[in-house]
């Protein structure tokens, strides 16, 4: 039976995927740490400490892309609100680092304001980073199994559901816009300072956040393999082409769409957990609907149902999106508008499409 | 007591083959003693003010083939979707075997209980290959977890081939099923249906845009395996009827007009009017 797990887990990749799966991983979780500490500063081979941090927030959105990418390329369910479960695991970080980094008894600005002086019920167990961490799965994955129970027990699909996720992501941006809901309003949280004892402006810290976030997506990455490569992945794929006849051939369509409706949420989740001390900050803007659309134009500009691109197109969207809005800041949106075009039309199938026309496979993903 | 411990003793003979074993049926609920597999009475069923289904009455026995003929709209379609759950009727009961309520089930769990159907349109999953399209219809526990953790091992393996021979698609068992002409995703569906081990299959229009030889087969097919299930065929190919039938039932607008063998049915001259014989003119 063990050798049994271990032949499946081993046939996730043929050797040639293997190897460019452990050339990634080793160029993430040894080549960048390596340059960051062991290159001197002059070298041009040199990676600052700022560019670590970017490469974490971007691995973050890049486990974000996985999410959207087993929901929508898989299962064809098209999420325009993976943006509130983002920030939701945000949120639930940014209490425990906000809590936490008025240690002495004080409570923020946002709380006084509410004209209390101590902080708030929900407030209290956040001071617990078990909690926390349990939180960032809990908060996301409930609201995504019973808003995905009514949903899709009321079979609503295709346009239907991605506006209604719109919706979803717009109203939570309301809800958290205001002051009275008591986390911080419109600034959000900010102004972080302890995350388990160590400072989160220091480059240790920063380091180690880095690598958890590398993990994560590594992690991510194998467990969203495993599931597209089981039978269960199968019947996600037969229910996006053909949901009826998965209904008729005895699989009920609503579990599985819950499952992994709830799973890819959670991982958003953690993903978000991840980005907020990375950031420094989670305010509701990351709720807001344009945030979730760009999140589906990294999946497609990559190339649904690959996972790969998922990760790929997370990163080219990102890297961009930083270069440019460094040097032409206006320019992002028309920019990013372009992008969504071109790959429409021209790529419908994304760079990783790309890649399988140039060697002429073209057959299955 | 002692008749208590007797029948104890008498269940750990290990020489003993129970009744309870020997029914090797998918569905543990499902109770044909009383002959009928399917009990349809007096469903009913509109769609804005077009009556589809009216008072329809059907009984079809255990490991009988039937066939269901009758002109456009005359409910036939409708009568499948009530049996698979898609439809719910307005009046009337739907019972598998005299247990099973079909009515209360949703259309998964029809399909669990041994109910498999066959769509006019062929529809296979397009994105998976043959092999994987049988697989995910082979009998086995839909759970999540058994999904998650699914292996084939040899026994469901030998089976798969003994389908995939009978379908005669071997040679294309790594082929897209997306990528298959017309003739063979009909019969690729079919491979899907009996790796379900249904009792009973519902079978819409089989050889709609078929060669001969596919017809033929087809119907040698449909033949063979009435016994062992229960078949019920849709179709409007009239030679195609006459080659399996046993039994037709003939619908108009949405209620039974007539019932028996197909020179019964062709002589009834109700039947001649409303369908046959615009046919032979």
């Amino acid at each position: 039976m063990a050798q049994a797990r271990i032949n499946r887990i081993a046939g996730l990749h043929g050797p040639a995927g293997w190897l460019l799966f452990l050339l990634a991983v080793a160029a993430v979780l040894v080549l960048m740490p390596v340059l960051n500490r062991v290159v001197s500063p002059e070298s041009i081979f040199h990676v600052p400490n700022w560019m670590l941090t970017l490469t974490g927030r971007f691995l973050c959105l890049a486990l974000v892309a996985l999410a959207l990418d087993l929901i929508w390329g898989y299962t064809g369910i098209l999420s325009l609100g993976h943006g509130a479960f983002f920030a939701l695991g945000g949120y639930v970080m940014g209490m425990h680092l906000t809590r936490n980094s008025y240690a002495d008894g004080g409570v923020p600005n946002f709380i006084q304001f509410l004209g209390v002086s101590e902080w708030p019920w929900f407030w209290v167990p956040f001071q617990w980073f078990w909690f926390t961490a349990l939180m960032i799965l809990l908060v996301p994955g409930v609201l995504a199994f019973l808003f995905g129970f009514f949903a899709f027990r009321s079979r609503v699909r295709g346009v239907y559901f991605a506006i209604i996720t719109q919706a979803l992501t717009f109203g939570m941006m309301l809800l958290f816009f205001r002051t009275e809901t008591g986390v911080g309003g419109d600034t959000g949280l900010t102004n972080f300072q302890t995350l388990l004892g160590f400072s989160v402006r220091d480059a240790d810290t920063r380091l180690a956040l880095y690598l958890v976030s590398a993990l994560a997506v590594i992690g991510g990455y194998l467990a969203c393999r495993y599931i597209v490569t089981s039978k269960l992945g199968r019947v996600l794929t037969a229910i996006r082409d053909a949901e009826s006849r998965v209904r008729f051939t005895g699989y009920n369509p609503l579990r599985y769409k819950l499952f992994v409706w709830t799973l890819s949420a959670m991982l958003c989740g953690v993903a978000g957990a991840l980005y907020v001390p990375q950031t420094g900050v989670i305010n509701p803007g990351e709720m807001a609907p344009a945030q979730s659309i760009e999140m589906a134009v990294w999946v497609a500009l990559g190339g649904r149902g690959t996972l790969v691109g998922a990760l790929a197109g997370a990163g080219i969207v990102n890297g961009m999106k930083s270069y440019v809005t460094a040097v032409h800041p206006d320019l992002w949106l028309f920019f990013l508008g372009a992008l969504f075009i071109i790959v429409t039309l021209f790529l419908p199938r994304g760079v990783v499409g790309l890649f399988q026309r140039v060697r002429g496979e073209g057959g299955r993903s | 007591m002692n008749r208590a411990v007797a029948a104890f003793r008498e269940l750990q003979r290990r020489d003993r083959v129970f009744p309870f074993l020997q029914e090797a049926a998918p569905s543990p609920g499902l109770d044909t003693r009383h002959g009928p597999i399917l009990y349809v009475e007096g469903i009913s069923r509109s769609f804005d003010g077009f009556q589809a289904l009216d008072d329809l009455t059907l009984y079809v026995d255990d490991g009988e083939l039937r066939c269901i003929i009758g002109p456009n709209g005359a409910g036939k379609t409708t009568l499948m979707d009530v049996i698979t759950g898609k439809t719910t009727p307005d009046s009337g009961h739907a019972w598998f075997g005299s247990r099973l309520n079909l009515l209360r089930m949703n259309e998964h769990a029809i399909a669990q209980a041994g109910i498999g159907r066959k769509f006019q349109k062929p529809t296979v999953f397009e994105n998976l290959s043959v092999f994987e399209n049988l697989e995910l219809a082979m009998h086995a526990d839909r759970g999540l977890r058994r999904s998650l953790f699914w292996r084939l091992d040899g026994e469901g393996r030998d089976r798969l081939d003994e389908v995939l021979a009978l379908i005669g698609l071997e040679a294309r068992r790594r082929t897209l099923a997306g990528s298959l002409s017309h003739g063979q995703k009909q019969w690729l569906e079919i491979g899907s249906l009996l790796m379900q081990n249904p009792r009973l299959l519902l079978v819409d229009e089989p050889v709609a845009g078929m060669t001969g030889q596919e017809t033929e087969q087809t119907a040698e097919l449909l033949v063979s395996l009435a016994g062992r299930h229960s078949v019920v065929v849709v179709e409007h190919d009239m030679e195609f009827v006459r080659s399996i039938a046993r039994t037709v039932t003939v619908l108009h607008q949405g209620s039974v007009l007539a019932e028996g063998t197909m020179d019964q049915v062709q002589a009834d001259p109700r039947v001649r009017e409303v369908y046959l014989g615009e046919e032979e003119t």
